[in-house]
């Protein structure tokens, strides 16, 4: 326990002060994240500002037939999912109360919330008018048949619902106790409204496609994208929880009790059997999709041996090892199994929204540099906000002995 | 008196109706009647490939002149600087051209799709771009069946362009400046009943010349510009996949899902949430 940093207390510091020192690095400086990282964030603030000055072509290769690149399929849609962990945990803990993923809620929450505030971030970098987002916001400018308008307006609730379920933490951190107790009971209401916020936009990601009907390839279009994009947004959230699980355990170390760290290997079991089934479900789901639309005569071409390798190398195999893992009660394969996972949410959701889009098109879309360095660079800002608030508010480590609860 | 089945709804809907919009339902009728959607229609019989439509459209949009021409096995392609376009193909009956540029669907996806009412079918017909809306998403572009809403990559204040119909022509009571200044007269302005009228009497009348289908009257659920071809509309580099349902029916049923599921899961997570609570121990209390 560090509560030796909360100098609060015992002096009378301004609150003013206490929020400077703590926004002064702690640690060392020359980590092996922080060499590859900061290179790659200026370079990539440089590109923004190109961006800004020049227009999207000057540093962007998407083209008139394929109008959404990386910062959209990887930041936006693909991350979205990631960050879908949050709402699967805060069913679990709050609404069903299984407690025991109790120690592991405040981080995912945490990581939701930052993916989502970065990734709405990614997504005003890709805007040419970024200066009328706020249009379908306010003032009569309601697209409200528009599968976007929708998606836009759970996004920003849902990063407010996310504030509220993470604000106790914080005020744990600012020692505020009346703030506390009262965020505390907000708690509930901002999970059930989060999760109703997260079934929908989940789902309306994959609805935004369902106009392009002769735009994406067979394979990957269908009615029930939307569906299918809610299913494997349970997995993809859970394999994240896994997979960041497993390097906050090395990094942050210090944080976690051993008590915590007992229950960890329960915990990860636990995830990898809702992963295995609910795997299972979504494959279930494509092979309906698949016999029900008579698409075997796709199979045998190149876009076919891409469908099998996403299905048979990025879904069956990773269920597989999710199984593999909680009959052996082995983590490693867990571990594995969260990566590959993660490959294959990647690259179903760059299929969708980039690859197979406009498949046949005469010129096919391929990132710049410059869009990786900036896709890359959001990822490593949220990477810093979320190590400097770990290392501050008590995230991983235990709640103050004053807030009675256990992270709630 | 008997009240029949039908009469029932309807005094059930009018009182209904009444109900809802108050006075604002009797206001509106009597300006609305007199609007059609007005359409044009494009005959590529006639058509000789003259461009003097992109010439003319380049002109009333402050565009540049197109340098090049309609050749056959060269697809031209409209783009940022270039709202329509007139291309050449060798057909089995010889050389035909066609005019491309946006559909003005009577149901548009880019309509639909976005989000701040930027892109609007107006109830005129044309389908226009307002540029204060937009926000520069490009779901237009992803969601269009045509792919025409162009995107200026190249500018730190970009705009969609597409062909507008030259709307604020029309609304000075002058004619597009394409149909203005055909020579062929291979286009025609006028509202879309007229012209699905007049497309049919030409194919009736000169059966041998046309092919006997309006691209148009159907595809992505109507639209306002209509298209009549000597060949089958693949041969002239129409896609033949376009659905004959509207596109923005594809998302109805999500869309009509939103407000069930905003009941029903708050509803079913809070009772969920109530069951695991103990009736007997009201002491331990989880949260």
């Amino acid at each position: 326990m560090t509560s030796s940093a909360f100098p609060l207390k015992k002096e009378k510091k301004s609150i003013g002060r206490f929020l400077l020192d703590e926004l002064k690095p702690r640690g060392k400086w020359l980590t092996p994240f922080n060499i590859i990282s900061i290179p790659v964030m200026l370079v990539g603030a440089a590109i923004i500002v190109i961006r800004f000055i020049n227009g999207i072509g000057a540093v962007s290769n998407v083209t008139q037939d394929i109008p959404w690149g990386v910062w959209k399929g990887f930041n936006v849609i693909t991350g979205v999912a990631f960050a879908g962990g949050a709402y699967i945990l805060t069913f679990v803990v709050y609404v069903l109360k299984v407690d025991k993923f109790h120690s592991i809620v405040r981080v995912t929450v945490l990581n939701g919330f930052l993916a989502y505030v970065f990734y709405a971030g990614a997504l005003v970098l890709d805007l040419g008018k970024p200066w009328n987002i706020f249009n379908p916001i306010i003032g009569n400018n309601f697209g409200a048949n528009s599968v976007l308008f929708l998606v836009a307006w759970h996004f920003l609730l849902y990063i407010v619902a996310q504030a509220i379920e993470f604000s106790p933490a914080v005020a744990e951190w600012l020692n505020a106790r009346r703030a506390h107790k009262i965020l505390s009971g907000l708690t509930l209401g901002a999970v059930i409204f989060g999760i109703t916020l997260s079934t929908l936009h989940q789902s309306g990601l994959g609805a935004l496609f369902l106009m392009a009907r002769e735009k994406i390839h067979p394979l990957w279009y269908s009615e029930f994208i939307p569906l299918l994009f809610l299913m494997s947004s349970v997995f993809a959230g859970l394999s994240m929880v896994i997979f960041e699980g497993s390097i906050s355990e090395r990094v942050f170390a210090d944080q976690i009790t051993s008590e915590n760290r007992k229950q960890r290997k329960d915990i990860i079991l636990s995830l990898s059997r809702i992963c295995a089934f609910s795997i299972f479900v979504y494959l279930f789901m494509q092979i309906l999709v698949f016999a029900h639309g008579h698409r075997w005569a796709y199979i045998n071409t190149p876009m076919g041996y891409w469908f099998l390798l996403e299905m048979l190398g990025f879904v069956v195999a990773p269920m597989l090892l999710f199984l593999l893992s909680f009959k052996r009660a082995n983590i490693r394969w867990a571990r594995v199994a969260a990566v590959l996972t993660i490959v294959g949410i990647i690259l179903n959701r760059l299929n969708v929204s980039i690859i197979a889009f406009r498949w046949d098109a005469a010129v096919h879309y391929v990132p710049s540099w410059m869009e990786i360095v900036v896709a890359v660079s959001i990822v490593f800002v949220e990477i810093w906000i979320f190590r400097w608030v770990i290392n501050r508010m008590p995230v991983l480590r235990e709640s103050p002995s004053w807030a009675n609860n256990k992270h709630v | 008196m008997s009240i029949d089945r039908r009469n029932f709804f309807k005094v059930l809907g009018v009182t209904g109706a009444g109900l809802a919009f108050g006075k604002q339902a009797q206001a509106e009728p009597a300006g609305e009647e007199e609007t059609e959607f007005k359409a044009i229609l494009y005959d590529s019989t006639r058509c000789v490939g003259c461009q003097s439509c992109e010439f003319s459209c380049a002109e009333v949009h402050n565009l540049p002149e197109p340098e090049d021409f309609p050749e056959v096995g060269v697809l031209r392609k409209t783009n940022e600087n270039r709202r329509t376009v007139v291309n050449a193909y060798d057909t089995s009956k010889g050389e035909v051209y066609v005019k491309r540029q946006c559909m003005h669907c009577n149901q548009p996806a880019c309509g639909a799709a976005c989000l701040t009412q930027a892109m609007l079918k107006t109830k005129e017909g044309p389908v226009i771009w307002r540029e204060n809306k937009c926000m520069g998403c490009r779901y237009c572009m992803i969601s269009c069946p045509f792919d025409i809403p162009k995107f200026e990559y190249n500018s730190p204040n970009p705009k969609i362009t597409k062909c507008n119909m030259c709307f604020e022509r029309q609304q000075e009571g002058q004619l597009p400046a394409c149909v203005e200044n055909c020579p062929a007269e291979a286009l025609v302005f006028g509202t879309r009943r007229e012209l699905m009228a007049e497309a049919r009497r030409r194919i009736v009348e000169n059966p041998d010349a046309y092919y006997p289908h309006i691209y148009g009257e159907n595809e992505a659920g109507g639209t306002s510009f209509l298209y009549l071809s000597p060949v089958p509309f693949e041969e002239i580099g129409f896609r033949t996949n376009i659905q004959n349902a509207s596109y923005p029916a594809l998302t109805k049923g999500f869309l009509y899902s939103v407000p069930a599921v905003f009941v029903l899961v708050p509803s079913v997570l809070l009772g969920i949430h109530k069951a695991t609570k103990s009736n007997l121990d009201k002491t331990n209390n989880y949260d």
